[in-house]
């Protein structure tokens, strides 16, 4: 890859955490926690998105970067009080920042809008015209150390012959400028000859070692400018005497100079007479010259000391790939140990055996290292947070409401893909929390309640699972718009007697919305089933608590990782089977008079007094041999996400085990009803039913009218 | 001529760029994320040739980096670039009045990053 | 299909060959990863018949067609005698239960004739055309093709939520 381009890839990478370490640094500064250090770090973000911006010419990005940038270094030295007002507008400029990072990735360095913002900085950094702002950009593409050497200044046609009188001053050394140095910058424009200025050395014994005495007379024949010469001077200018004249032009011949003798190279010529000199003067410099031209073993072992430093202090970047083949590898040796324990225990080996003994050790080793390598794949659900902020601040905008959002439980860890997945769903909670959540502010006051609405957002690990909460203090739902609305929606009978959870959860059905009329904020097309079926795609659950007048809670729960299982294996005719233990909430033993038939296609089962629909896998998945006696079955009560409960009989229940999820559908195709694959210990492939493919199915199966034919022709 | 060039930065564009354009011309790089992780470097180096730094770092900033390495006996001799931008003419003459012995603006092209380091190292 | 094609501007293809329910097959050598013997399938609900279930290949859950089947011509009976015949194309992999693998021939590419008009329909459209070898006709299957279409070939029990 050319070089520019993969450090353009850093840069970008490097925005996303500086965009990061900015929007914390605001909103602390918002919260009135921000100290030097965050304003400061705050500030090194945007200067360094503007330098590394810069380089690339994303010009627009720069010169917004320029002026935010101005306006937080006053606040930085305290020039600017961050009052709230100052930070409204900061706040905005972080989101157009981010805007232009992303303009810039995409290619199209343009086309922000951000002229509103830009003025209300202009304000707030002093410089009150546009112009101001614009001359100051474009002074950044100014290059002033341009050393056009072919290119005569305007003044100074062809040759010319200058005489340069240089002094330096002790502070000259101690910044380790070097006279020689200079001399050879300048050997490069012309014809160079150079005398020494000794008359001001004195005699050894009062000679300061660190004082400057040597001052040096320069005739310089060349097609040269003063600019030129200036800038061979430029980092010396302040710490010497300086003087530069331009020497009449007839005067052809410089008898009163001494010539030098050759200047073979005009790149890097040696001026011959300095050594005894400068050096006298620049002993430390001398010093650096001898100790820097090391072995090159000792400049290896220096640059890898370095690499281990910064090795320690940071972490690196791993393909996903290789993660995921780790994650895979350990899955394997996890089956690998299942079988072989199996084999062991059919050759009659006892666990206390030694080979029985060191199967134990082994198999929570692999535990361990399962356990290890699935951490790899989780990372802090901050990523996905930090997007809130901003989705919030806008849409409090286009609401009109007042609203503050408190984030907790940045820190906890989840599974990469849900880190993928879970942003869009969150949005949309967000949205629906503040627009049809929260109460416009007059009926909030009305109501007794702060005029700000309190929206939460918080992640936690909760016994083996990961629990995001959406919260807010608004109204709750309105429980009867609801029901009418699932009634006129055709979603429930007229009739139907439902407890308030039971409304509460029809929001997921799909094809329901609350909003009578539609906003362009909540209402996209997108309802809360979609919502409800992009958090079951990952393995989680979603439920809702609501409490009229004081706000509804959206809890998630999700699995901690999506490679492994905690599954229930169950016995279906001569088959086995891996449901989600997620999904269970208890199992039974089946009675005689347990099942009740009901209407034509159903069967219900008798919960102690509550009834719930029947599915039996043997029946729907078509398997030869499951037992249709009841008496010998096992009813599984699982939880449905988009049907509620029901009732899964199987012939046995195996066990309970952690399994490795292996998709098939890459190999063969979707099946509904079916989630996955695993490899069980006998090294067999068990598949994991998906409980809500399950009851589509049956509810299809019932709608069809005739069995669903089970097995197809090929032909 | 080779030289050995410590970068501090704590851009890490920046040092990619700085490492790019150095390496390019045969220059040994070493690196360092803010002022303590240079003067680390340094330690563990020894002597450089020439040392580029920023001046907005967290930790220890540019003015207090130069302040250290020119405060050092043993590399208090040691050229230092600092990084500027043209539109901070306070902070140049700040690093500057450090000890700073030139300057580097940003951003820059690669021929006048090393003109800048050939202007300053033996 | 990248090797297919370089080999194929030689003039030259390796088949495999196998039979199945009497007739001889081919399938590129390229596409060919392995051949095992016959492991008992976990069955698929809503599979069509040809496809047997899928099986653990060192940790790859592979599905099996059974070719017999595919060919209309009912199940295989399966024994320990049968085989299947790995085939993978980029990052797909499907098993092929066939009866037994018989050869490796080098066709020359010419001596490869399409499959006759009146022959063709959707069911054999994974056929590339005929080869006799040894006055043996042998099919030479497109594997690409015959993955494709387990794709397609949406069983009828498959349901639209």
């Amino acid at each position: 890859m050319d070089p520019m381009e993969s450090i353009k890839i850093t840069y970008f990478e490097e925005c996303a955490e500086l965009l990061v370490a900015m929007e914390e640094g605001l909103i602390a500064m918002e919260n009135g926690e921000a100290d030097d250090e965050i304003i400061n770090a705050v500030f090194r973000a945007v200067h360094s998105i503007k330098g590394g911006g810069g380089a690339f010419g994303f010009e627009a990005l720069v010169s917004f970067a320029h002026i935010f940038e101005t306006v937080l270094d006053r606040i930085r030295s305290g020039e600017l009080v961050p009052e709230p007002d100052v930070i409204k507008c900061l706040l905005r400029a972080g989101d157009l920042i981010s805007d232009h990072v992303n303009a810039a990735r995409s290619g199209s360095d343009a086309g922000i809008d951000d002229e509103e913002v830009k003025d209300e900085l202009r304000e707030l950094s002093g410089e009150a015209s546009e112009e101001a702002g614009a001359d100051d950009f474009e002074g950044l593409d100014f290059a002033p150390m341009q050393f056009d050497l072919g290119e005569s200044g305007p003044e100074v046609k062809a040759e010319s012959v200058w005489s340069i009188h240089f002094a330096p001053h002790a502070s000259l050394y101690s910044k380790a400028n070097e006279p020689y140095l200079i001399l050879r910058e300048l050997a490069v424009l012309g014809d160079m000859a150079v005398e020494a200025d000794l008359s001001r050395l004195p005699p050894l014994s009062l000679l300061e070692p660190e004082e400057a005495y040597i001052a040096w007379n320069i005739v310089l024949r060349g097609d040269i400018t003063r600019t030129a010469i200036e800038e061979a001077f430029e980092f010396a200018a302040e710490d010497c005497d300086l003087v530069i004249e331009l020497l009449p032009p007839d005067n052809d011949e410089l008898p009163a100079l001494p010539q030098l003798p050759d200047l073979p190279e005009p790149v890097y010529p040696a001026v011959p007479d300095l050594p005894a000199s400068g050096l006298a003067d620049a002993m430390p410099a001398a010093v650096a010259v001898s100790d820097a031209l090391k072995s090159p073993e000792q400049q290896k072992d220096a640059t890898a000391e370095t690499a281990q430093k910064s090795a320690a202090s940071q972490s690196i970047r791993v393909d996903l790939d290789k993660v995921d083949r780790l994650v895979n590898l350990a899955g394997e040796l996890v089956i690998t140990q299942a079988m072989l324990a199996q084999s062991v225990q059919e050759a009659g080996l006892r666990s206390t055996s030694k080979l029985g003994a060191g199967l134990v050790e082994f198999e929570h080793l692999l535990r361990e290292l399962q356990e290890s390598v699935m951490a790899i794949r989780t990372q802090p659900v901050k990523s996905v947070f930090q997007r809130m902020p901003r989705l919030v601040r806008e849409l409090a905008v286009q609401t009109g409401k007042q609203v503050r959002l408190v984030v907790e439980g940045e820190s906890t860890e989840v599974d990469k893909t849900v880190i993928d997945r879970i942003g869009e769903p969150l949005t949309h909670m967000i949205r629906n929390a503040i627009d049809h959540g929260l109460e416009p502010t007059e009926a909030r006051i009305a109501a007794g309640k702060p005029a700000e609405g309190t929206v939460t957002l918080s992640a936690e690990h909760r016994s083996g699972r990961i629990v995001i909460e959406i919260a807010d203090d608004g109204a709750g739902i309105n429980r009867v718009r609801v029901r009418d609305k699932a009634i006129e929606k055709g979603l429930i009978p007229a009739s139907a007697v439902l407890s308030d959870e039971e409304t509460d959860n029809l929001i997921f059905m799909p094809g329901f919305s609350t909003a009578s009329t539609i906003s362009n904020i909540s209402g996209r097309g997108v309802g809360m089933d979609v919502v409800r079926r992009s958090i079951v795609e990952l393995g989680g659950r979603i439920s809702i608590v609501s409490t009229p007048g004081s706000g509804s809670r959206f809890v998630l729960t999700l699995p901690l990782t999506l490679a492994v299982l905690d599954g229930m294996v169950v016995a279906v005719g001569d088959q086995t089977y891996v449901l989600p233990l997620s999904h269970i909430i208890e199992s039974m033993k089946l009675g005689k008079s347990d099942i009740h038939s009901y209407g034509r296609e159903w069967e219900l089962l008798d919960v102690r007094g509550s009834f719930v629909p029947v599915v039996r896998i043997g029946n729907l998945l078509g398997i030869e041999g499951s037992c249709h006696k009841d008496a010998n079955g096992v009813a599984i009560l699982v939880e449905s996400e988009s049907t509620g409960r029901f009732a899964v009989i199987v012939d046995a229940i195996l066990g309970q085990r952690q399994v490795v999820i292996k998709s098939f559908e890459n190999n063969y195709r979707h099946i509904e009803g079916v989630a996955a694959a695993t490899i069980l210990g006998n090294g067999r492939v068990a598949l994991i039913l998906d409980i809500d493919g399950l009851a589509l199915l049956r509810r299809a199966q019932r709608e069809s009218a005739t069995p669903v034919e089970l097995k197809a022709t090929g032909s | 001529m080779s030289k050995v060039v410590l970068t501090v930065d704590d851009s890490k564009t920046i040092r990619e760029m700085l490492r790019a354009a150095l390496t390019d011309a045969g220059h040994t790089v070493l690196q360092a994320e803010d002022g303590v992780h240079g003067t680390e470097v340094l330690a563990n180096a020894g002597m450089v040739d020439v040392i580029i730094t920023d001046i907005n770092m967290p930790r220890m900033d540019g003015y207090g980096f130069i302040g250290h390495v020119r405060s050092s006996p043993v590399h208090r001799a040691t050229p230092i670039l600092v990084l500027t931008t043209e539109s901070e003419p306070a902070k140049k003459q700040r690093a500057k009045d450090a000890g700073a012995t030139g300057w580097i603006v940003k951003p820059f092209d690669p021929a006048k990053l090393l003109a800048a380091v050939r202007r300053v190292a033996p | 299909m990248e090797e297919i094609n370089k080999t194929a501007k030689e003039g030259r293809r390796q088949f495999i060959t196998f039979c199945s329910s009497g007739q001889e097959f081919a399938a590129d050598i390229m596409t060919i990863r392995e051949i095992r013997g016959w492991t008992p399938t976990t069955p698929l609900p809503n599979a069509p018949d040809h496809v047997r279930g899928v099986i653990n290949l060192r940790g790859v859950v592979l599905p099996v067609v059974d070719m017999r089947a595919r060919l209309g011509h009912g199940i295989t009976e399966t024994n320990a005698k049968h085989v299947i015949v790995v085939v993978k194309i980029a990052e797909r992999v499907i098993g092929l239960l066939v009866d037994a693998v018989s050869d490796i021939i080098t066709p020359d590419i010419d001596e490869i004739q399409a499959s006759p008009d009146l022959t063709r329909d959707a069911e054999s459209d994974f056929v590339e055309g005929i080869v006799v070898v040894d006055e043996k006709m042998i099919t030479i299957l497109n594997m690409g093709h015959l993955m494709d279409s387990l794709r397609e070939h949406a069983a009828p029990g498959t349901l639209v939520a």
